[in-house]
């Protein structure tokens, strides 16, 4: 096989490329004071958080957009963007009230909603364009005093708990698309387990941006209290669009004493066509607070879609003793540009983080890690591993690695290895050479590869993230 | 062993091949008939390895002239793994590593698919663990590099009783092995000729590609054929194998210069 085939491999069309067609009401174009105070009343939001709201507005204001990752990318028009978009029928009491085209989505995006949901004890808060439309399981978790739900519903229900956690890990002012998500974050995911229960089933939120044009701005909050521990699944796909679309999201978890939260995301958003026109833009701020002692926090991402990626999930290990992880496989391909990888910020004593990074570049794609191990003088003891590994497909990609490591305390300890490989020409045929078709060798390959990230996902995501990677690079080698 | 009346398993004819442009093979002649072990012979860059190279469907070989029939069929027409699944299997020279992708998976991967395409049953892993346990033993291979990613760190001799493995395995109906003996020390070296040897009937037939005579000692060719400059110029028995051990090259290429 040729080089110029090993660069076939990927040339697959996106498969979820398809409009729904639902009456939206959605916000004129544009952003002022105006639009937050249409989406607050909208949302019939208490004070507080049209103050929240209005302050990192005018905070945001004052800030630039980010220059310093390798992403590149036209100016955003964010005059030219509706920041509020929502399917008119909502506040559904059963499936059987959900629009059948909406479900004909989601049948279509093999979201394991209704029977299927129950049968594979997943809860899934659907998020369709910016407000939750279902719910289920809500019951079963609500007997052991979980909340799971939307945060639009949080905010009503539960507004202590939202205002005392809200903000608190990514404050309003944090970067420039944190700001942004938090003037004008239309909905998301809520999660709050309380004092000493283990979380029953693996709590799912499935994301899809549908309107064209609409920013999409979510919000996720999760608190673990102590001894609480919760796995939470993010899967996401989009449909097909010429124009790109700004993706801002914010996820705050927060672990308080020896509670454990794992989070993990399948991202299979549009990324654009094989000439790099279309695609989303996703620039995200997620980050975990260990706040409380002997605390765990778990990122493990397999990030495959959008065309830019932007985003690094973090911990911050305040608490003694806690630990901060994150797992991650970054596939780009055609003309995708992702900038990502992780930040582990060492406050307390003996705590310790791992971080374990494959990055896995075909067609004219750029993939690059970018990593910050920070041991803070306090953080005696502090102990971390990192390990990137880069794959390249073809001869016109390219990846980077860029760990900045800060330690100002002698006894802190960290490791970082990194390798860079290629699936070139002779191993392809080696696998040939024994009967094995190239695109089955591929997968082989990139499975192999990113084994120990896969490990880390539950069951029916390291399935779904196997199957996933193998469709992205179908086709590519032929 | 030779019998003319045998099948004919490989026939070339004024094969020529290039790589970068370069022609590297410039008329080839060869038929190998089932039952027949084949040595090839000749000094660094006559083509020997690129002749094997070729005839397994290498990516970056270009065929610019001549045929090649694989049992009566048409070579060219098929595609690498179509070949190999059709039997034909390469020892390679330097087999490449595979990290992340375990032995034992692809050991069976490779069974099942070239069984699959022989209308065969597949063998699930337990039932595969089995036979490929068997195998191993026949070639003093432990069951660790079972376990282990494919060739990665294995040792040069390691990395070439793994190919014969293969070879076990996939009981291919013509075997090519490209300088199997190089990098082995005496005790590989009669091991991996044994399992050749175990493999050897009068239904399949095999081309050894080396440099050194004592391969052999081990697997006794029927033919030995010398190349240089891309072409076949001498073919002789075992004693032509002895002959080059003792002589060189040299008098060989003197011979043809004169000619």
């Amino acid at each position: 096989m040729s080089t110029a085939a090993i660069e076939q491999l990927v040339n697959q069309p996106y498969k979820h490329g398809f409009v729904t067609d639902i009456e939206s009401d959605t916000a004129a174009k544009g952003l002022s004071e105006d639009t937050i105070r249409f989406i607050s009343a909208k949302k019939k939001e208490p004070e507080w958080l049209l103050e929240f709201r209005l302050k990192a507005y005018r905070h945001w204001l004052t800030m630039a957009v980010p220059a310093w990752s390798t992403v590149h990318y036209p100016q955003i028009d964010f005059q030219n963007i509706s920041y509020y978009s929502a399917p008119k029928a909502k506040k559904l009491k059963s499936m059987d009230e959900v629009d059948p085209e909406l479900l004909r989505t989601f049948e279509k995006l093999g979201v394991p909603m209704n029977e299927r949901a129950a049968l594979a004890g997943v809860a899934v808060d659907v998020i369709f364009d910016s407000v939750s439309v279902a719910t289920t399981y809500k019951q079963k978790l609500a007997d052991v005093g979980i909340i799971f739900g939307s945060i639009s519903e949080a905010v009503r229900d539960h507004p202590d708990l939202v205002r005392k956690y809200m903000g608190s890990v990514v404050p309003a002012g944090d970067n420039f698309y944190a700001a942004l998500n938090s003037a004008v974050f239309t909905d998301g995911s809520f999660c709050y387990i309380p004092k000493g229960v283990k979380c029953p089933m693996e709590l799912s939120t499935y994301f899809r941006i549908n309107t064209q044009d609409s920013g999409q701005f979510e919000r996720t909050l999760i608190i673990a209290e102590d001894g609480a521990s919760v796995s939470y699944l993010e899967g996401c796909t989009a449909p097909k669009f010429d124009t790109n679309q700004l993706h801002a999201a914010v996820v705050e978890l927060v672990a308080l004493d020896n509670a454990d939260i794992k989070y993990s995301t399948v991202q299979n958003w549009y990324a654009g066509d094989e000439k790099g026109v279309g695609g989303i833009y996703n620039f995200v701020t997620k980050r975990g607070l260990c706040k409380g002692v002997n605390s765990r926090i778990s990122w493990t991402q397999v990030e495959t879609g959008s065309a830019i990626t932007w985003k690094y999930p973090s911990c911050v290990l305040r608490g003694d003793n806690s630990v901060g992880e994150f797992y991650s496989v970054a596939l780009t391909n055609h003309y995708q540009q992702a900038d990502t990888g992780t930040k582990m910020i060492h406050l307390g004593k003996n705590t310790r983080s791992t971080i374990i990074s494959k990055g896995i570049s075909a067609g004219h794609s750029n993939n690059s890690y970018r990593g910050l191990v920070r041991i803070a003088p306090t953080a005696a003891g502090a102990r971390n591993y990192s390990q990137c590994d880069s794959m390249l497909i073809g001869a016109k990609c390219s990846a980077n690695t860029f760990p900045y490591i800060d330690v100002r305390n002698p006894s802190g300890k960290v490791e970082h290895e990194a390798t860079t490989s290629k699936i070139g020409e002779d191993q392809l045929f080696y696998f040939q050479q024994r009967g094995i078709g190239a695109e089955e060798a591929v997968s082989m390959i990139i499975n192999g590869f990113c084994k120990e990230v896969f490990q880390q996902l539950p069951m029916e995501f390291a399935v779904e993230a196997t199957k996933l990677l193998g469709l992205k690079l179908e086709g590519s080698v032929g | 062993m030779i019998n003319s009346n045998a099948k004919t398993m490989l026939e070339i004819r004024g094969l020529t091949a290039t790589v970068a442009g370069v022609t590297i093979l410039k008329g080839i002649d060869l038929t190998v008939r089932a039952g027949e072990v084949h040595a090839i012979m000749g000094p660094n860059g006559s083509g020997k390895s690129t002749l094997a190279k070729v005839l397994a469907g290498h990516p970056a070989y270009e065929v610019t002239g001549g045929s090649v029939l694989f049992e009566g069929k048409d070579l060219f027409a098929l595609t690498a793994e179509a070949r190999a699944r059709a039997g034909l299997f390469l020892g390679f020279q330097y087999p490449v590593e595979i990290p992340g992708v375990s032995n034992s998976s692809f050991l069976r991967l490779a069974y099942n698919t070239v069984q699959g395409a022989r209308g065969k049953d597949e063998l699930d892993p337990l039932e595969f663990d089995d036979y490929v346990r068997e195998k191993m033993k026949q070639l003093e291979m432990s069951a660790e590099f079972l376990d282990r990613s494919v060739n990665d760190g294995f040792s040069g001799g390691e990395k070439k009783r793994n190919e014969i493995l293969q070879m076990a395995i996939l009981e291919p109906h013509l075997a090519i092995l490209d300088e199997t003996d190089s990098g082995l020390d005496i005790d590989a070296l009669r091991i991996v000729a044994g399992g050749v040897n175990k493999l050897l009937t009068a239904d399949n037939a095999c081309v050894l590609v080396t440099h050194y005579q004592r391969l052999l000692n081990y697997i006794t060719p029927d033919y030995v054929h010398v190349m240089e400059g891309g072409r076949i110029i001498k073919t002789g028995d075992k004693a032509l194998a002895l002959e080059l051990e003792a002589r060189g090259y040299d008098w060989l290429l003197d011979a043809k210069a004169a000619a």
